[in-house]
């Protein structure tokens, strides 16, 4: 399990988020995407939030960030650095000491040169030297900065979203899903990066439906069904036929992916 | 008769081609994989072949006959987001009788329940509209159907399930399918023949 | 599960202010039926200032203010529901044609809806009255075919929206008619925003078949409408008979503010962006 010596960056304890919607006419319900959520992030840890769509996981990264709509009712633990996370906290180390790399370079202001952007948030003194260091550790060309996003092509945008989201004192990088369907090459070096990261001694919350990318550099893995955390584990866990693996879900749910037993489920289902 | 794609090629800005030279056909039971990563333009071919465009050069034809726009297509196209693909001021039942009434046989091996035909489309989850969307693609006049990402957005076990009982009928109806899918290891479960996209473009 | 019971949440409001505006305007509808005509007789009562018997006074004629203003408020929506029923079809169909028939239809509807707008409409409006000859029917023309470009507009954006949305795509692929999917997929979806194109107009043509008439170009002095009353009125202010000239006009205010917030109160509550607020 987790070292004793490293505290926690980041605690989230039955996490419930609720919005109010009106049903027929002034009825009003509340819904609840995220029921019971528990996740933990250690410094210099990658943990992978893994679940399908609508399971309610970039929820859980809005709200530790603070942009959940207005009509959100949240109530629940969040612990950052083991002092709780007020809205006026969130806000104050959003972008700063938190960060986000949001889903789609659509993200990316269209109107604003690349350049600028990245400049957004640093220090204005020295904003320009330290956008062209970041270029440069991304393998960006320094002229680069003065193109607008749809003079670049997707692989360097994402480079870019990346470049955004390093900061001086970074403790906690939140990716949502920055891997959707791309390939195998640009994968590997979003990986890197995520993990360049951690190295540094950043906290990574890597949030995606891929398992089996995730797996290649996280630590820990948090499964996520219908909002609520269904089991914890070490990534090394995540091998064989899953017999490391704490609940029946999460093991059925391994062996379902096509790496594995892809048939198991109707197998299972023949001899029922 | 096969479902053939002869030298299609297409682009949306001139000049731009996004597929060129492409050569592709499927047997009617046959199941074949398109595999490639996103932006190689396999939706756009998966569009094609469904007669949702019509590609800039080439023919897409069954057992020689060019398809008719007009009429039910007997190559249906299931897309990748159920929410999209479901008028959402319809019921779901009324979703289905769209394209026919389909039987108990078919509704129970999608394990569709009786209780979900009554309700909206945003009270079901996207497994559960994704499957509607299966079910209503089955037409008896269906021959091909291409899955577009169909399972991208689902947990494995569902998208076990999902494949299963749709292979299932698809095989026992002789229909043909294309499987368009960025994760290889998908393909190689599923799949007889795997056609790379994008290598030449 | 905080908050489910939190009394009159905003949605309730709006319907409480929705039932008040409807409810005023019913309670105008009638009260025009139950007013016997008899108060609009000539008499002797002439120019009496607003009392008991009279509430809004009598006019030099002796005959009820109130009364009048009732029967021309009547006559007002009753050619407001006209003037707009003809203009949200002739707006529909406009719309539908242009974003569904190429693009020539489009280009020349377009053309048409510019030189709508382009025009000063008072101007088009007096113009196209003057052509039908006046009167209840110059009235609904005038205002109905100047007023159809806005929400023609708003129904071809949205029909060029929906046009290739997936769905419907799909129900093509079907072989489904363009009918069909007129019927089933497009009208439902720009419902809403006809229905309150049309209460939003009702404003629009009340308040135009008022100027019209005060001009002098819409209906024949007989008729007991507002506009009449008004322009009536206006001579008879200096000799200081406020009260032909202030209960008709609040009145009409009234009115239009009535159908102005129920269009704008359904449209908020139809809008997915701000229905959930």
């Amino acid at each position: 399990m987790s070292n004793v010596q490293t505290k926690p960056l980041l605690q989230v304890d039955h996490l419930s988020i609720g919005f109010s919607q009106y049903v027929k006419g002034t009825q009003k319900r509340i819904i609840h995407p995220i029921a019971d959520m528990h996740v933990e992030i250690n410094e210099g840890e990658i943990v992978a939030v893994v679940g399908a769509s609508g399971s309610g996981k970039s929820l859980l990264a809005h709200a530790v960030l603070g942009i959940l709509p207005s009509n959100a009712i949240f109530s629940g633990k969040m612990l950052y650095r083991g002092e709780e996370l007020t809205p006026a906290r969130m806000e104050k180390l959003r972008g700063r000491e938190i960060s986000f790399i949001p889903q789609s370079v659509n993200y990316l202001d269209p109107l604003m040169r690349v350049g600028r952007q990245v400049q957004i948030g640093l220090d204005p003194r020295t904003a320009r030297a330290q956008q062209e260091k970041l270029f440069l550790q991304y393998g960006l060309q320094k002229n680069d900065g003065r193109l607008f996003p749809f003079e670049l092509s997707g692989g360097m945008l994402r480079r870019v979203l990346f470049a955004t989201s390093v900061r001086e004192g970074v403790r906690l990088v939140i990716a949502d899903e920055p891997t959707p369907g791309i390939h195998p090459q640009a994968l590997s070096e979003i990986l890197r990066q995520l993990k360049q990261f951690a190295e540094d001694g950043a906290g990574v919350m890597l949030i995606t439906h891929d398992i089996i990318s995730a797996l290649e550099i996280a630590d820990r893995v948090a499964v996520i069904k219908d909002g609520a955390t269904v089991e914890i584990s070490e990534a090394s866990a995540f091998e064989g036929n899953g017999e490391r693996l704490k609940t029946e879900y999460t093991q059925r749910l391994w062996r379902a992916l096509p790496q594995n037993d892809f048939d198991l489920e109707f197998k299972r289902e023949a001899v029922r | 008769m096969p479902l053939i794609g002869e030298n299609l090629g297409h682009y949306y800005q001139k000049d731009r081609w996004i597929i060129k030279d492409t050569n592709l056909s499927v047997a009617p039971g046959e199941v074949l994989g398109l595999s490639g990563y996103s932006g190689c333009g396999k939706t756009t071919l998966s569009r094609i072949l469904a007669g949702y465009i019509s590609p800039r050069i080439g023919r897409v034809s069954i057992g020689h006959k060019t398809l008719e726009r007009r009429a039910f297509r007997p190559v249906q196209l299931i897309y990748q987001h159920p929410e999209k693909a479901i008028n959402p001021k319809w019921r779901m039942r009324d979703v289905l009788i769209e394209s026919y009434t389909p039987s108990q046989d078919i509704l129970d091996a999608f394990e569709i329940r009786e209780e979900w035909m009554n309700r909206w489309p945003v009270e079901l989850s996207g497994g559960e509209k994704q499957r509607f969307c299966i079910v209503r693609s089955l037409n008896p006049a269906t021959k091909y159907i291409i899955a577009d990402e169909m399972t991208t957005m689902l947990d494995a076990i569902t998208q076990a399930r999902i494949w299963h009982a749709f292979l299932g009928i698809c095989k026992s109806r002789n229909i043909g399918v294309i499987v368009v899918s960025h994760e290889s290891s998908l393909l190689n479960r599923l799949c007889d023949n795997i056609y790379k996209v994008g290598s030449g473009g | 599960m905080q908050g489910v019971q939190e009394g009159l949440n905003v949605r309730k409001k709006m319907i409480l202010l929705l039932a008040f505006s409807s409810g005023f305007l019913l309670v105008i509808l009638f009260l025009s039926f139950w007013l016997s005509n008899d108060n609009l007789r000539l008499s002797s009562a002439k120019n009496l200032a607003p009392n008991l018997e009279h509430l809004f006074g009598t006019d030099w004629l002796g005959r009820d203010m109130f009364t009048r203003t009732i029967k021309g408020l009547r006559l007002s929506l009753a050619l407001g529901a006209f003037t707009s029923l003809l203009s949200v079809i002739i707006a529909t169909l406009m719309g539908v044609c242009a974003a569904t028939f190429g693009r020539t239809v489009d280009a020349v509807i377009s053309w048409l809806i510019d030189l709508f707008i382009g025009m000063p409409h008072l101007v088009f409006m007096v113009l196209i009255c003057f052509i039908a000859g006046g009167g209840v029917y110059g009235i609904v023309l005038g205002i109905s075919l100047t007023h159809w470009t806005a929400l023609a507009r708003l129904v071809r954006s949205e029909v060029l929206q929906i046009k290739n949305v997936e769905y419907i795509q799909i129900s093509k692929s079907y072989g489904k008619s363009a009918w069909f999917i007129a019927r089933k997929h497009i009208l439902p979806f720009i419902f809403p925003q006809l229905m309150i194109g049309f209460l939003l107009m009702f404003p629009h043509v009340i308040l135009h078949e008022a100027a019209l008439t005060f001009l002098g170009f819409g209906l024949s002095p007989q008729t007991p409408a507002v506009g009449i009353i008004l322009s009536e009125a206006m001579s008879h202010i200096s000799t200081g008979k406020w009260w032909l000239v202030v209960f008709p006009g609040v009145l009409l205010v009234g009115v239009i503010k009535s159908f102005d917030s129920i269009g704008e109160k359904l449209r908020i509550l139809m809008e997915p962006s701000s229905a959930n607020e």
